[in-house]
C-alpha cells in the first residue's frame, strides 16, 4: 500500500451493501477479473463501463454492510477500483478489504469535500487524501496499531505464517 | 469492573482475566464454519499459507454445502466438490453435503455443534445465530476463516455491548420475527456496528429456542458483531439432548458496563414488516396494508425462519385452504431434519395441498442464488433477513420481510395481509406459544 493512488471519484450514498456490490448470483465466480465485471452492478450498472482503472469509490456511512462475502472487495479490486473512501465501513467488509488488499480510508471530511468526477490522489501510508479538482486536502483516520502492523506485514497470510513459525 | 456476557466469553477464550471494549485479543475458537462459497475462497487462501498443510483440529471444523445446492450450474458444483475433497483430505467429519444437512445455521445447533460459552466463527454473516445459545459467534470473510482453519484462533476487537431489555406482552399473531424487526427498525442498519447486542427482559426469557435463534440471527441486520442471549434451562436442555460435550454457561456480571441500554416495550405490539429496500425500514402491518400491495411470490424459509415451529405456523394458517391464484409460494424447510419432521407431521402435505412448492433445504432463494429468484417488477413477502436492492434476484424487484404468519396470511389473499385478519379469535392467541413466538 505504498504507491500513490490517483483517479476520479464515483460518489454514492450510505449503506452500500454487499448485495449491490456483487449480487448473490455471481458469488460462485472465483476469478477476480470476472467478478470485477459485475462490481457495483446492483447499484450502478454503468459503473464498470464508466470508470477507468485507478478510479475511487467515495461513499457515506456503513459501506459494505450485509453479507460476509469476501468476493465483494475482490470484485471492486477486480474492476480496477483503487480505493474506497467512506465515512464508515461495516465490520466484516472492513476486515475483508484489508485482508485482500483493497485500500480503504475513513474520513467524513473527505467524503463531504468530494463530488463525483473530482480528481483524487491518496497516499496510502499517511492516509492523506487530496482533491486535485478543488485543491483541498484531508487526512483519513489512522488505522489502529494492530491493523497497521497487519497491513505493513503484507496482510493476514504473512501474519498467519509468522504465528505458525512461532509454534 | 464487571464484564458483559460477550466480554466474559472473549476473556476466557483469550486466556485473560478480563477484557474491555476496544482491546485487540487473540482468541481460541471452539468451532470454525464455512459453506461452499466461503470455503472455496478460504481453501485457496490456506493453500497459499506456507507451513499450513493441516487444519488445526479436524473435529472443530464444520463444512456445509447450502448456498447453491443442489448445484445451480457447473461452476457452483465445482465449489461444492472442492469443499468435499478438502473435507476428505483433512478428515473433517462435520461435512454436510446436500441431503445430509441443510442451511448451516439450522444444522449446527441440531447436530449439537453449538453450546453455551463457546466461541464460533463462520464464513457467513449470519453466524451470529448461535448467540441464541449463549455462545459468542460472529461472521467473517474467507481469509479470516482460512487463518482460523490453520491457527484455531482469531484476532478480535472486543466490542462494546448494547443491552436491550424487552418488556410487555405483544398482541396476537406476533412472533420473535416481529420483535426483531421492530428492534432493527429502532437501532437502524448501522445502529449496532462493531457492537455486541445482549438480549434481556421478561419477554425474551419466555421465548422458545427457535424464537431466540430468529432474534440472534438478525443481529447483523443492525450491523452487530454478535447478538447474545443468556443460556437458561431451555437452552441447556436443548444442547444436552444433542451433545455430551462439556460446556460452561457464562453470565454477565451484575456490574457489567454497557455502552447503551435500550428499553423496548412490546406491550400490544402488532405484526411488523420491513419494507423495501433495507431491513430497518420497519412499519407496523396496519400501516403497510393501507396501500394495496399484491405479491408475486411468498417465501418461507431461511436461517431466520426455516424451523419446524415456523412451518407449523404456516401450515396451521393454510390448512384446508388454497393460496391465492395470482402468486406462488416457495417453502424451504431449513434442514433435512426439519424437512423430515415436517413430512412426518403432515405439514409438508398441508403446504403442498394448499398450492405451495416445497424445495429441498438451502439458502438459494434468500440471496438471489437460485430456486426462487425474483424477476423484474416482482414483489415478494419473505421470512428471510435482508431486502436490499437485488437481494432476491432482480434489482427491480421488491422484498418485504415479515414473520411466517404474516407471509402465510399474504399467501391466502395474494396481497400483503395482516395475519390477524385471517386468523381470528382463539386460534390467533393459540398460535403464539406453539410457534416461534412468545
Amino acid at each position: 500500500m505504498e504507491a500513490t493512488l490517483r483517479g476520479r471519484a464515483h460518489k454514492y450514498g450510505k449503506n452500500v451493501d454487499t448485495d449491490v456490490i456483487i449480487p448473490g448470483k455471481y458469488c460462485s465466480i472465483v476469478d477476480q477479473a470476472e467478478l470485477g465485471k459485475h462490481a457495483l452492478e446492483g447499484l450502478d450498472p454503468e459503473y464498470t463501463t464508466r470508470m477507468e482503472p485507478g478510479d475511487l469509490i467515495v461513499a457515506e456511512t456503513n459501506f459494505g454492510c450485509g453479507s460476509s462475502r469476501e468476493v465483494a472487495p475482490i470484485a471492486l479490486k477486480g474492476s480496477g477500483t483503487s480505493a474506497v473512501i467512506a465515512k464508515s465501513f461495516a465490520r466484516i467488509f472492513y476486515r475483508n478489504a484489508l485482508n485482500i488488499g483493497l485500500p480503504i480510508f475513513e474520513s467524513s471530511e473527505a467524503v463531504d469535500g468530494i463530488e463525483s468526477g473530482d480528481e483524487i490522489e491518496v497516499e496510502p501510508a499517511s492516509g492523506i487524501v487530496r482533491n486535485l479538482t478543488r485543491g483541498t486536502e484531508y487526512r483519513a483516520a489512522e488505522f489502529p496499531p494492530f491493523m497497521r502492523a497487519l497491513i505493513d506485514a503484507g496482510g493476514l497470510v504473512p501474519y498467519v505464517e509468522k504465528r505458525l513459525a512461532e509454534g | 469492573m464487571g464484564m458483559t456476557l460477550t466480554e466474559k466469553i472473549l476473556a476466557r477464550h483469550a486466556n485473560l482475566a478480563s477484557v474491555e471494549p476496544g482491546q485487540i485479543i487473540n482468541a481460541g475458537v471452539d468451532l470454525v464454519l464455512a459453506n461452499e462459497l466461503s470455503a472455496a475462497v478460504a481453501i485457496a487462501v490456506m493453500r497459499k499459507i506456507k507451513g499450513a498443510s493441516r487444519v488445526f483440529d479436524a473435529s472443530r471444523i464444520a463444512l456445509v454445502a447450502d448456498h447453491f445446492v443442489p448445484a445451480k450450474d457447473a461452476q457452483s458444483a465445482g465449489l461444492a466438490r472442492l469443499m468435499k475433497e478438502f473435507a476428505a483430505e483433512q478428515k473433517i467429519e462435520h461435512f454436510f453435503d446436500v441431503g445430509r444437512g441443510g442451511i448451516e445455521h439450522v444444522v449446527l445447533p441440531e447436530e449439537g455443534l453449538v453450546a453455551p460459552g463457546e466461541l464460533i466463527v463462520g464464513g457467513d454473516s449470519h453466524t451470529c445465530t448461535y448467540g441464541a445459545f449463549g455462545a459468542f459467534a460472529t461472521g467473517m470473510g474467507s481469509t479470516d476463516i482460512a487463518a482460523a482453519f490453520v491457527l484455531g484462533e482469531v484476532w478480535l476487537k472486543v466490542p462494546a455491548s448494547i443491552k436491550i431489555v424487552y418488556s410487555g406482552t405483544p398482541g396476537p399473531m406476533v412472533y420473535a420475527k416481529d420483535i426483531m424487526l421492530r428492534t432493527v427498525g429502532e437501532l437502524g442498519i448501522d445502529g449496532a456496528t462493531y457492537r455486541a447486542i445482549e438480549y434481556h427482559g421478561s419477554t425474551v426469557d419466555r421465548l422458545s429456542i427457535t424464537g431466540r435463534i430468529t432474534m440472534a440471527n438478525m443481529a447483523i441486520e443492525a450491523g452487530a458483531k454478535n447478538g447474545i442471549f443468556h443460556a437458561d434451562e431451555k437452552t441447556i436442555a436443548y444442547v444436552k439432548e444433542r451433545t455430551d460435550r462439556p460446556f460452561l454457561v457464562e453470565r454477565a456480571d451484575p456490574d457489567a458496563q454497557y455502552e447503551r441500554v435500550l428499553k423496548i416495550d412490546i406491550g400490544g405490539l402488532e405484526p411488523q414488516v420491513a419494507c423495501p429496500h433495507t431491513p430497518d425500514n420497519v412499519h407496523p402491518i396496519s400501516q403497510v396494508t393501507r396501500e394495496d400491495l399484491p405479491v408475486d411470490q411468498v417465501f418461507i424459509g431461511s436461517c431466520t425462519n426455516g424451523y419446524i415451529d415456523d412451518l407449523r405456523v404456516v401450515a396451521k394458517i393454510l390448512d384446508g385452504k388454497r393460496i391465492a391464484s395470482n402468486l406462488r409460494v416457495i417453502v424451504n424447510p431449513g434442514s433435512q431434519k426439519v424437512w423430515m419432521q415436517a413430512a412426518q407431521e403432515g405439514v409438508l402435505t398441508t403446504l403442498a395441498a394448499a398450492g405451495c412448492a416445497v424445495n429441498t433445504p438451502g439458502c438459494g432463494a434468500c440471496f438471489g442464488g437460485h430456486m426462487g429468484t425474483l424477476g423484474d417488477g416482482e414483489r415478494a413477502i419473505s421470512t428471510t433477513n435482508r431486502n436490499y436492492v437485488g437481494r432476491m434476484g432482480s434489482p427491480k424487484a421488491e422484498v418485504y420481510l415479515a414473520s411466517p404468519a404474516t407471509c402465510a396470511a399474504s399467501a391466502l389473499t395474494g396481497r400483503i395481509t395482516d395475519p390477524r385478519e385471517v386468523v381470528v379469535g382463539e386460534a390467533a392467541l393459540a398460535a403464539e406459544p406453539k410457534g416461534a413466538g412468545v
